[in-house]
């Protein structure tokens, strides 16, 4: 085996003993157990998800303002949901459905857990792989069969399901009430797997969180991004196997004659329905059970990373590092207190929303945590304004915006008015979608250099974020004026309600879609530039090129198969020992006991 | 100009976009027709204001932040832990902020939606209508003269005959029961609502009224409310109901008292 260098920074290490690298391309990389091989298939899923999950937004909105429009290719792809490229309106349901689930599971909860985490969190924390690298590797295809299950439902009969992504019972449960019929069952079933493979996933990140961190890396010296990665693992861990639970019943009352979602003496156009005692809103319970910390599963990677990056590139310790990690706990445990907030017009007991209404304003608290401490962790730097800082500065403000109008929803009295209208599509989009998505892009800038040896382009890389940033802005922020009308959600069109006739509601649909045109074609130029650094980016042979603190940055770009070639760093300090006064340099890694790197005396550079 | 004085600008300038029409009112809620609906407004406007201000904080130090602290060679950033009275102070303002609003909102709440759990009722005289969703429309019922809604049998239901929720005819309570694709209500008296659905989940929901709730099969939803302004309101279904959601709506009328009677006449006749 080759030996390994080590970064000059590393001050003493433990010897253990090495993993030989796999030999043949199918072991090293399909059916890989190493955890950076694996974090990578989980990002280029993501990525795939993400371009289609976006042509399915770009038809959603399509539609929207040119219901009568033929789009000739669909005609040829979708003869029947979009007969002579006309979009039916089930057709425009299925595509929003379809763009919902993609975007929230394949995209959201596969790269900033799955991808990054798996890569860097072992990294990170000195250890060789994951704590289960078979495990890991059964996760990653269980989340590939997953996918493959959702996209079949594309090309069965009666296509894609229409239930929209939190499948709602009876709609989703009785085949008579909506057109699509095995699409349904396939949704279903990709929900499973999913749920099956997040589970292995989130057993593997807590174990590895718990048991394989460097000698004197104590939880209080994680790095924020670990912090996020353990969380999000314990909340998939205690979230999915109830959405699994759900998903299983409810595919047995479809196919098996169960009645768990369905009541009795339903009556779908005139024909008797064949359920007897199952509620409806059990399945809600069940699915925002699940679907609430999943947003949060969504963001808290994204989270860190932003607290991450924020430090490095101000150059700055986080500002009130124990306030965020009780921050990001506090997150984690509320996060399953709330998920009746949901449901205040649901017709469940008017008294829990009381309780639900209260504990939602209380998780305000540890998001106004966060807010505040970004900010305070850039006053005072010497920022670096480089692209995956600038994602990340975008991430905060993206994150205030749609935290903020989660405080009109939480309110029952107020979310009488706005509840499925476009206030809640703004909303959620801002804070779950697109604000993850800024943490995915910071990801990718910050750690490209580490994963592949090469820089991604620096210019492109800024221009696609000011494109984005504004982009998203102008198709998310006038959602909120449609919900102010109120623009009810899921509407294949507007034409059927006057009073969006007489308004602006056309216009501003109009721009809404403009900008989601502009804003999807910006999002090749991340891609060219992704692929293109791959292959042909100017090479980073340096170890540390952003002067960084943490340990994946103390060994070669890229890593070696097994990380640290048998031998672990000791860590000696926090994560973000930034410009400590009197120090030489402004930066003091974390596996670097040698004070005079940090103390006035001479040597340190 | 660097990099980061234009992050602080284009912040600034969107988040300024952002709040110009919510405070211009430019894209606004239709007035509101009940007591009720203008007390939730005035909930709504309390929280924009907190937010508002919070929203135009944060992003405003935001872009300061980035604008000001831009890197200088040669200078250090500050060595800064953090600091926990500045914390606390933030976050429990925030907090008693937040959970101010939602203790406010409570009263307004508790008349909407708790109708069950009050126990004595001193006003018996109110306008009772049975609302039944079903793909993809809203069926009305009126007791009809002797205030007594007959029993009902979906399964005989008769979409084409009139009878879209299989009122029993035979039975006494039920054969002067009226059904209509539009609600029409007396101006200033109170109107309880019956919520049903014969298939999947709908959802009621007039915006000014300001209230809405989902019609669930199986269950019996109620809402209250008095309509004080003469008009036609739409009533659009907000919960997803199958490919004819985006259409699915009916009217609600508030007209006086006379011309109400007179359209209870005509109904009535009718039979
Ligand atoms: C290219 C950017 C995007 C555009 C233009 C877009 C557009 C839309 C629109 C217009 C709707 C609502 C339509 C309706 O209610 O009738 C919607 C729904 C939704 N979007 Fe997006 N979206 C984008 C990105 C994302 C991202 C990144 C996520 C990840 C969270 C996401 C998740 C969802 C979800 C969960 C729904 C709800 C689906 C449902 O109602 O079942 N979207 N999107
Ligand atoms: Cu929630
Ligand atoms: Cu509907």
């Amino acid at each position: 085996m080759t030996e390994v260098e080590l970064s000059p920074e590393v001050s003493e290490y433990t010897e253990v003993h090495r993993h030989p690298e796999p030999k043949g391309f199918i072991a090293k990389w399909i059916f890989s157990v190493d955890h950076k091989v694996i974090g990578i298939q989980y990002l280029l899923l993501a990525l795939v998800a993400a371009f289609v999950g976006m042509g399915l937004s770009l038809l959603v909105r399509l539609r929207l303002v040119w219901p009568e429009r033929s789009f000739g290719i669909l005609g040829d792809l979708f003869p029947v949901g979009a007969p002579d490229g006309v979009m039916t309106p089930e057709f425009y349901l299925a595509m929003l459905t379809m763009h919902g689930t993609i975007m929230v599971f394949m995209v959201l909860t596969t790269a900033p857990q799955g991808g990054f985490g798996n890569y860097f969190l072992p990294i990170q924390i000195g250890a060789a792989d994951m704590a289960f690298p078979r495990l890991n590797m059964l996760s990653f295809w269980t989340t590939f069969v997953s996918f493959s299950f959702l996209i079949a439902a594309f090309f069965v009969e009666g296509g894609a399901p229409m239930a929209g992504w939190t499948g709602y019972p009876p709609l989703s449960a009785v085949p008579e009430a909506a057109v699509q019929g095995i699409g349904q069952d396939l949704w279903v079933v990709s929900i499973a797997f999913f749920c099956i493979a997040s589970l292995l996933a989130a057993l593997n990140f807590i174990v590895t969180t718990l048991d394989l961190r460097a000698k004197g890396l104590t939880m209080m010296r994680l790095p924020l991004t670990v912090w996020t990665w353990f969380v999000t693992a314990i909340l998939g861990l205690l979230a999915f196997g109830v959405l699994l639970a759900a998903g299983v019943l409810l595919l047995m009352d479809r196919n098996m004659g169960t009645s768990f979602f369905v009541p009795g003496g339903l009556v779908v156009s005139d024909k008797a329905i064949d359920h007897s005692g199952g509620s409806p809103i059990l399945w809600q319970h069940l699915f925002w059970f699940f679907g609430h910390p999943e947003v949060y599963i969504a963001i808290l990677p994204g989270m860190g990373v932003t607290s991450h990056l924020l430090a490095t590139f101000a150059r700055k310790q986080v500002y009130g590092y124990k306030a965020m990690v009780y921050a990001i706990a506090a997150i984690g445990i509320l996060g399953f207190v709330v998920w009746g907030h949901h449901m205040f017009v649901s017709g469940m007991s008017p008294y829990s929303a009381f309780v639900f209404s209260v504990l939602t304003m209380c998780i305000g608290v540890p998001s106004a945590i966060k807010t505040f401490n970004w900010i305070g962790t850039l006053w005072g730097g010497q920022i670096r304004f480089t692209s995956p800082m600038l994602y990340s500065i975008g991430f905060v403000s993206l994150f205030v915006s749609g935290g903020l109008s989660g405080i009109f929803l939480g309110q029952p009295t107020i979310d009488l008015y706005f509840h499925d209208t476009y206030f809640v599509v703004a909303h959620f989009h801002l804070i779950m979608g697109v604000a993850a998505i800024f943490g995915m892009f910071a990801g990718v800038a910050f750690w490209f250099p580490k994963m592949f040896g090469r820089w991604m382009d620096e210019g492109l890389g800024k221009i696609h974020f000011w494109c984005t940033f504004i982009g998203v802005y102008a198709i998310f922020g006038p959602m909120h004026y449609l919900g102010m009308l109120p623009h009810p959600r899921r509407y294949a069109e507007f034409t059927g309600v006057d009073y969006l006739q007489t308004g602006s509601a056309g216009e501003l649909h109009y721009f809404i879609t403009i900008a989601a045109m502009f804003t999807i074609t910006a999002q090749f130029l991340f891609l060219f530039n992704f692929v293109k650094s791959i292959f042909a980016g100017k090479p980073c042979t340096e170890a540390n090129p952003w002067e960084a603190t943490t340990l994946e940055w103390a060994i070669p770009s890229p890593p070696p198969h097994d990380n640290f070639g048998g031998k672990v760093p000791h860590i000696y300090r926090g994560s973000y020992d930034f410009s400590l006064p009197g120090a030489k340099r402004d930066f003091a890694m974390q596996c670097n006991k040698d004070e005079a790197v940090y103390g006035s005396a001479a040597g340190g550079d | 100009m660097g990099t980061g004085f234009w992050a602080g600008i284009v912040i600034w300038l969107i988040s300024l976009a952002m709040a110009i029409p919510f405070i211009t009112q430019w894209w606004w809620m239709p007035d509101p027709i009940t007591a009720l609906g203008r007390e939730i407004d005035r909930a709504f406007m309390w929280t924009l204001i907190g937010t508002g201000v919070i929203f135009i904080l944060a992003q405003a130090t935001l872009g300061y932040a980035a604008w000001k602290f831009g890197r200088r060679s040669g200078a250090r950033a500050r060595d800064m832990h953090g600091n926990n009275k500045l914390e606390l102070i933030w976050t429990s303002a925030a907090l008693v902020i937040f959970v101010a609003l939602t203790l406010a909102g409570f009263s307004v709440w508790a008349e909407v939606r708790f109708i069950e759990q009050r126990a004595a009722d001193p006003t018996p005289d109110r306008l009772v209508v049975e609302v039944t969703g079903q793909q993809f429309v809203w069926n009305m019922r009126y007791a009809g003269e002797d205030n007594k809604f007959g029993p009902v049998d979906f399964l005989q239901a008769d979409d084409a005959g009139g009878n879209p929720v299989g009122v029993d005819r035979g039975h006494p309570d039920g054969a002067d029961d009226i059904m209509v694709p539009e609600m029409r209500v007396p101006v200033n008296k109170e109107v309880e609502l019956i919520l049903k659905s014969k298939d999947v989940l709908h959802n009621f929901f007039v915006p000014e009224l300001r209230i809405k709730l989902d019609t669930v099969p199986g269950l019996v939803g109620k809402l209250r409310f008095t309509p004080d302004t003469v008009g036609k309101y739409e009533i659009v279904c907000s919960e997803l109901c199958g490919l004819g959601h985006y259409k699915m709506r009916s009217f609600l009328h508030v007209v006086s008292a006379e011309d109400y009677d007179a359209w209870l006449q005509e109904q009535a006749e009718f039979l």
